[in-house]
C-alpha cells in the first residue's frame, strides 16, 4: 500500500512523459487527478494501516542488496506521517495552480510528479541507502524545475543549488557510511541502526559521524551558515517550485535530524546538543535580521524560512539535553519541532504562492513599488494577510501551536534558549511592514490595475490556509500523532 | 617452472582461445571477402565476443583454480574480467556501426579489437610476470592502430603520443618485472609474496613501483594518463568507446592482485592512494575545462580510475575490496560506454554547444545522456552510485577515511561538467546548424537504439541489477 502510494506518481509522470501528443489540458487533469487520488490513499493508509513489530506502521520491507546490509524498507510513524500527508497536501495545490500553466504543462506536471515520489519516498524511507536514494533525486527533480521553468538568473541559481545541496547529501553519504561501518553486523537499516547502542564506535567516531550528518542535514534545511543557497534558488524559481522547495524539501533537512541523527547517535547528540541549539538560535536570530531588510519580497520569505528551520534546530538541539525532569519538556520540544514542520510547509507555502501572484501580475518582487494594493485586490490583500499572521505566529493558527511547544520546550530544559524570542517579535515587525507598505495607503506605481485572485488561486490559496487554522484551532489530532513518535524519541536519547 | 604438476586444462581457457581464433579467422577471411561482403566479419566477430563471455560464465561452475604451473588463475575476479571486457567490446562494435561498417579497413578493425580484448583479458587472468608482459604488449599494440584508423592528422598525433607513452610504461613496467623475479627467484605471484618479504626493501620498493607504474598507462591513471584525451577526441567514436572501458577493466585486475602480493615492507596502499588522489582530481580539474565532448569524457574516465584505485589501496585491509572493485568495473564499464554511444548518435556534433536544442529533437537520447552523466556523477538510483558507496565503504573500512573524504570532495568536483554536458540539450539551438542540428540523417536504429537500451540498463543496475550482480559475485 505504502509502495503504491509512493510510486503513483512516478508511474504517471513517466507515462505522461513519454506521451508527446497528449493535450496540455489533459496533462494538466491528468497530473491534478493523480495527487488527488495519491491524497485520498495515504489518507485511507492514515486511518487503517495497521502496527508491525517494530512500531511502525504500513511496514513493507524486502531484501534488495543483502551485500550491502540493505533492503528496500518501509515504513511510517507518527514523525512522517504528518510530513507524508503535508507532501500529498502540497502537490495537489500544486496542480490546483497550474491549472492555467502554458508553459511546457506536459513535462512540468511529469517533472512535479517525479518530484511527489521522491518526496513521500525519502518520508516513508526505513534504509539509509533508500533515504539518500531519495534525498539525490529531489535534488536533481529541483535542479530541473528551478533550470527549466525559472526566471531570472535561474541557470545560475539551479546550478549553486545543485552543487551545495549535492556536496551536502555527500557529506550525509559519508555519515551513512560511518553508521553503517560502526554497527555489528554492518547495515542500512534505520530501524535496526535506531535500536539503543547500535553504533559501536568510539565517541570520536561518533562525534565525527554526526558531523558528517548534521553537515549534510544543515545544508538542507538550510541553517546558518550553509543558507547561501538557498535566496538565490527561491528568488529564480517558478511559484509551485518555491512552494515545493520550501514546504518539503527543507523538511528534509529537520525529518533527518529527529529521523537519523537523534536516536542513531544518541549519546554524540547528547554531547554536542549545544552546538546543534547554537546553531539554532543564530540561525532563528539571523535569518530574521535579513528578512527585515530585504526589499524583494521571495528572499525575503527565504529568510524567514531560515528563521523557522532554526526553531525547530533549536528543539531538537534543547532536547538532546538532559535534567533530572525534563522528559516532559523535551518530548514537548520535539513534539513542537515536527509540528513547526507541517506548519511551516502550509503556511510558508502559502506566502510563496502569493508572492508568486505578485510576479504573475506584474513581473516583480519589489515590495518598494507596490502601495495600496488591497484597494484593488482585496482577495489578495486578505490571504496574504492571513498567512503573514499565521507565519509570525499569531495564536490561533498551527505557528502558534508549534512556536509555544518549542519554546516551552527549550526553556524547560536549557532556560537560555530564552534569547531566541526576539525572532518572533522580528518576524512579527518584518511581516507587518510589508503588510503596510504594500496594501495600504493609496494605490500607486505597479498596483494600478492589479488583477485579483482567480478561482484556483483562491481555492490553492485556502486548502493551505484552512488547513493551518485547523491545526490552530484542533491540533489535537495531529499532536495525538506525534506524540507517541516523539516519547520514544527521548526515550532513546535517554542512556 | 618446469614442476611436472602443470595443470595443462586447455579447455579451461576456452573464453581466450575464442577470441584468438575469431581473430585470426576475421583477419583471414577479411583478406579472402569481397568489400561488399566484409560486413560477414562483423557477424562472427559479434558472435565470438558472444560465445567468449559466455564460456567465461560457463568457468563459474568450477572451483576456482590455477592452471598453467600458475600462471593463470581462474577466479571471480578472471570470470569477471572474461564477461565484461569481451560484453564491453561486443557493444563497441554496436555503436560503431557507421564508423566501422564499409570503412575501408573493416575486417582490420574487428580483428585488432579482438586482440586487444584478448590481451586484456590475459592481463586480468595472469598470476605472473612474464605473461603479464605478453598481455600489456596484446593489448597496447592493437590500439596505437585503433586510434590510427581514422587517419586524420590529430589521429596521426594522438597514435604517436599513445604509442610513445605506451612504449615508455611498457619499459617501465618491463623493468619491474626484471626486479621483481630477480629478487623473488620466480616469477609466479603466488610463490612471490614469501621471498620477497626478505628482499632488500629498496630494490622491492623500485620494482613495485616501476611495475605500479607501468600498468597505470593500460589502467588510464595518472601518470600513465596522458594519451586518453588526446586519442579519445582524435579517435573515432567507437575507438573511443573502447580505449576508454575495455583495457582498464584487465588492467585494474591485474593491479589487485599485484597489490595483494606486496609484501607490507614497502607501502604500496599508500602509493596506492595517492595515485587514485590525484587521478581523480586531475582527471576532474582538467575536465572542467574542456569543450570537446569526447576530450571531456576521456578526462572524465582519468577522474573514474581515481575511484576504481580506492578499493585497491585497501585490498588486503579490508574484506569487500575484490567485491567493490569488481562491481564498480562492471557499472563504469555500463555507464561510460552509455554515453560514447549517445556520442557515437552524433559523431559530427564535436564541442558541447553543438548539442544545443537535443532535448527537443531526440528526448530519448537526451534521457539518456542524463542518466549516464548522473551514473558518473553518482546519483542513486543508478549504476555508478552502488559502485560508489561499495567503494567508499571498503575504503572507510580499510582505515583509510580521509581518502573517502577526498573522493567525496572531487565528486562534487565532477557535478560541474558532468552538468555541462547536460545543459546545452535544453538550450534552444542558435545559428550553427552547420553539422546539421536536426541530427546526422541517418543515425541508425541500431546505434541510437543501443544507446538507449543501455541507459536503461544503467537505471535498472542501480535499483535491481546491482543486487544480482552483487549475489553473483558474492
Amino acid at each position: 500500500m505504502l509502495s503504491i502510494v509512493i510510486f503513483l506518481p512516478l508511474l504517471v509522470g513517466a507515462a505522461l512523459a513519454v506521451m508527446r501528443g497528449l493535450p496540455a489540458r489533459a496533462a494538466r487533469l491528468v497530473w491534478l487527478a493523480t495527487t488527488l487520488a495519491d491524497l485520498a490513499l495515504l489518507i485511507v493508509l492514515t486511518f487503517t494501516a495497521s502496527t508491525g513489530a517494530g512500531g511502525l506502521r504500513a511496514e513493507e520491507r524486502v531484501n534488495w542488496m543483502p551485500q550491502l546490509g540493505s533492503s528496500y524498507h518501509l515504513g511510517v510513524d507518527g514523525l512522517s506521517l504528518p510530513l507524508l500527508l503535508l507532501a500529498g497536501v502540497i502537490f495537489v495545490v500544486c496542480a490546483i495552480w497550474s491549472l492555467r500553466e502554458t508553459d511546457r504543462p506536459r513535462p512540468q506536471a511529469a517533472l512535479f510528479l517525479f518530484l511527489q515520489t521522491t518526496c513521500l519516498g525519502l518520508f516513508a524511507a526505513q534504509d539509509l541507502i533508500l533515504f539518500f536514494l531519495f534525498f539525490d533525486l529531489s535534488i536533481v527533480g529541483m535542479y530541473f524545475v528551478i533550470a527549466g521553468w525559472g526566471h531570472g538568473n535561474q541557470r545560475h541559481s539551479a546550478l549553486v543549488f545543485f552543487i551545495y545541496t549535492f556536496l551536502g547529501s555527500l557529506a550525509l553519504l559519508l555519515g551513512f557510511i560511518g553508521l553503517y561501518l560502526g554497527a555489528t553486523p554492518h547495515t542500512f537499516d534505520m530501524v535496526e541502526l535506531s535500536r539503543h547502542g547500535a553504533f559501536t564506535g568510539t565517541p570520536a567516531a561518533a562525534g565525527f559521524v554526526l558531523a558528517a550528518i548534521v553537515i549534510g542535514l544543515a545544508v538542507k534545511t538550510p541553517t546558518f551558515p550553509f543558507h547561501s543557497w538557498l535566496p538565490p534558488a527561491h528568488t529564480d524559481a517558478p511559484t509551485i517550485g518555491s512552494v515545493v522547495l520550501a514546504s518539503l524539501l527543507l523538511k528534509m533537512g529537520t525529518y533527518g535530524f529527529v529521523r537519523i541523527a537523534m536516536p542513531m547517535l544518541p549519546d554524540a547528540w547528547r554531547s554536542w546538543a549545544w552546538v546543534i541549539i547554537a546553531i539554532g538560535i543564530v540561525s532563528v536570530l539571523y535569518g530574521a535580521l535579513v528578512a527585515l531588510v530585504q526589499a524583494d519580497i521571495k528572499r525575503m520569505i527565504a529568510f524567514t524560512s531560515i528563521n523557522h528551520m532554526g526553531y525547530v534546530v533549536l528543539a531538537v538541539g534543547a532536547a538532546g539535553v538532559l535534567g533530572r525532569t525534563t522528559a516532559e519538556a523535551q518530548q514537548l520540544a520535539i513534539a513542537g519541532a515536527a509540528t513547526q514542520m507541517v506548519s511551516h510547509g502550509l503556511i510558508t507555502g502559502a506566502l510563496f504562492l502569493l508572492a508568486g501572484v505578485f510576479y504573475d501580475r506584474t513581473g516583480s518582487y519589489d515590495l518598494r513599488q507596490y502601495g495600496g494594493l488591497a484597494r484593488p485586490a482585496p482577495a489578495f490583500a486578505g490571504f496574504f494577510a492571513i498567512a503573514a499572521f499565521a507565519s509570525l505566529g499569531l495564536p490561533g493558527f498551527s505557528g502558534f501551536i508549534a512556536e509555544f511547544q518549542i519554546f516551552t520546550g527549550s526553556i524547560g530544559t536549557v532556560p537560555w534558549t530564552l534569547i531566541a524570542l526576539p525572532g518572533i517579535l522580528i518576524t512579527a515587525v518584518l511581516f507587518l511592514r510589508a503588510f503596510q507598505r504594500v496594501f495600504t495607503g493609496e494605490t500607486k506605481q505597479l498596483s494600478a490595475g492589479f488583477a485579483d485572485l482567480h478561482p484556483r488561486e483562491t481555492t490553492a490559496l485556502a486548502v493551505l490556509t484552512v488547513l493551518s487554522v485547523l491545526i490552530g484551532i484542533v491540533p489535537g489530532p495531529l499532536l495525538a500523532m506525534i506524540e507517541p513518535a516523539a516519547k520514544v524519541l527521548v526515550g532513546s536519547l535517554t542512556p | 617452472m618446469t614442476s611436472m604438476s602443470m595443470n595443462m586444462d586447455y579447455l579451461a581457457l576456452l573464453p581466450e582461445i575464442v577470441l584468438l581464433t575469431a581473430a585470426v579467422l576475421v583477419l583471414l577471411g577479411g583478406s579472402f571477402l569481397p568489400r561488399t561482403r566484409q560486413v560477414i566479419t562483423r557477424w562472427l566477430t559479434l558472435a565470438a565476443l558472444a560465445a567468449s563471455a559466455t564460456a567465461g560464465l560457463a568457468a563459474l561452475a568450477r572451483a576456482p583454480e590455477t592452471i598453467f604451473d600458475g600462471s593463470y588463475t581462474i577466479d571471480a575476479s578472471t570470470t569477471v574480467v572474461r564477461m565484461a571486457a569481451p560484453l564491453a567490446t561486443l557493444v563497441v562494435i554496436l555503436i560503431g556501426r557507421h564508423e566501422f561498417t564499409g570503412s575501408a579497413r573493416e575486417s582490420e578493425t574487428y580483428a585488432l579489437l579482438l586482440l586487444a580484448t584478448l590481451g586484456t583479458v590475459i592481463i586480468g587472468g595472469t598470476t605472473d610476470l612474464l605473461v603479464l608482459v605478453a598481455g600489456y604488449l596484446l593489448a597496447s599494440i592493437p590500439l596505437y592502430a585503433l586510434i590510427g584508423l581514422s587517419r586524420s592528422g590529430p589521429a596521426a598525433e594522438a597514435t604517436l603520443k599513445t604509442y610513445l607513452i605506451g612504449a615508455l610504461f611498457g619499459v617501465l613496467l618491463m623493468a619491474g618485472v626484471t626486479l621483481l623475479t630477480g629478487l623473488a627467484a620466480t616469477s609466479n605471484y603466488l610463490n612471490m609474496s614469501k621471498s620477497l618479504g626478505n628482499a632488500p626493501v629498496a630494490a622491492l620498493a623500485g620494482g613495485a613501483v616501476a611495475l605500479l607504474i607501468g600498468l597505470t598507462f593500460k589502467a588510464g591513471a595518472v601518470p600513465g594518463h596522458f594519451w586518453i584525451p588526446d586519442a579519445s577526441q582524435a579517435s573515432g567514436v567507437a575507438v573511443a568507446a573502447f580505449l576508454t572501458t575495455v583495457p582498464k577493466i584487465g588492467a585494474l585486475v591485474a593491479l589487485g592482485r599485484l597489490v595483494e602480493i606486496m609484501p607490507d615492507t614497502v607501502d604500496v596502499p599508500l602509493l596506492i592512494a595517492m595515485l587514485a588522489v590525484i587521478s581523480m582530481t586531475v582527471g576532474n580539474l582538467a575536465a572542467l575545462a574542456q569543450n570537446n565532448v569526447r576530450r571531456l569524457l576521456g578526462w572524465s574516465t582519468v577522474s573514474q580510475v581515481g575511484y576504481l584505485l580506492m578499493p585497491l589501496a585497501v585490498i588486503t585491509a579490508s574484506d569487500g575490496a575484490w567485491l567493490a572493485l569488481l562491481a564498480y568495473i562492471g557499472l563504469y564499464a555500463l555507464t561510460n560506454l552509455t554515453l560514447f554511444a549517445v556520442v557515437a548518435c552524433f559523431p559530427h556534433r564535436e564541442e558541447l554547444d553543438d548539442w544545443a536544442g537535443m532535448a527537443r529533437t531526440h528526448p530519448w537520447l537526451t534521457g539518456t545522456l542524463i542518466v549516464g552523466a548522473l551514473s558518473l556523477v553518482g546519483t542513486p538510483p543508478t549504476a555508478v552510485f552502488i559502485g560508489k558507496v561499495a567503494v567508499f565503504t571498503v575504503a572507510w573500512d580499510g582505515g583509510m577515511p580521509w581518502l573517502v573524504v577526498v573522493a567525496a570532495a572531487n565528486t562534487v568536483l565532477s557535478l560541474l561538467y558532468y552538468l555541462r554536458l547536460i545543459r546545452p540539450a535544453f538550450r534552444t539551438p542558435g545559428f550553427s546548424p552547420q553539422h546539421g542540428s536536426r541530427g546526422t540523417p541517418g543515425v541508425a536504429l541500431t546505434v541510437s537504439g543501443t544507446a538507449v537500451t543501455l541507459g536503461f540498463l544503467v537505471l535498472a543496475a542501480g535499483a535491481v541489477g546491482a543486487g544480482i550482480w552483487l549475489v553473483f559475485l558474492a
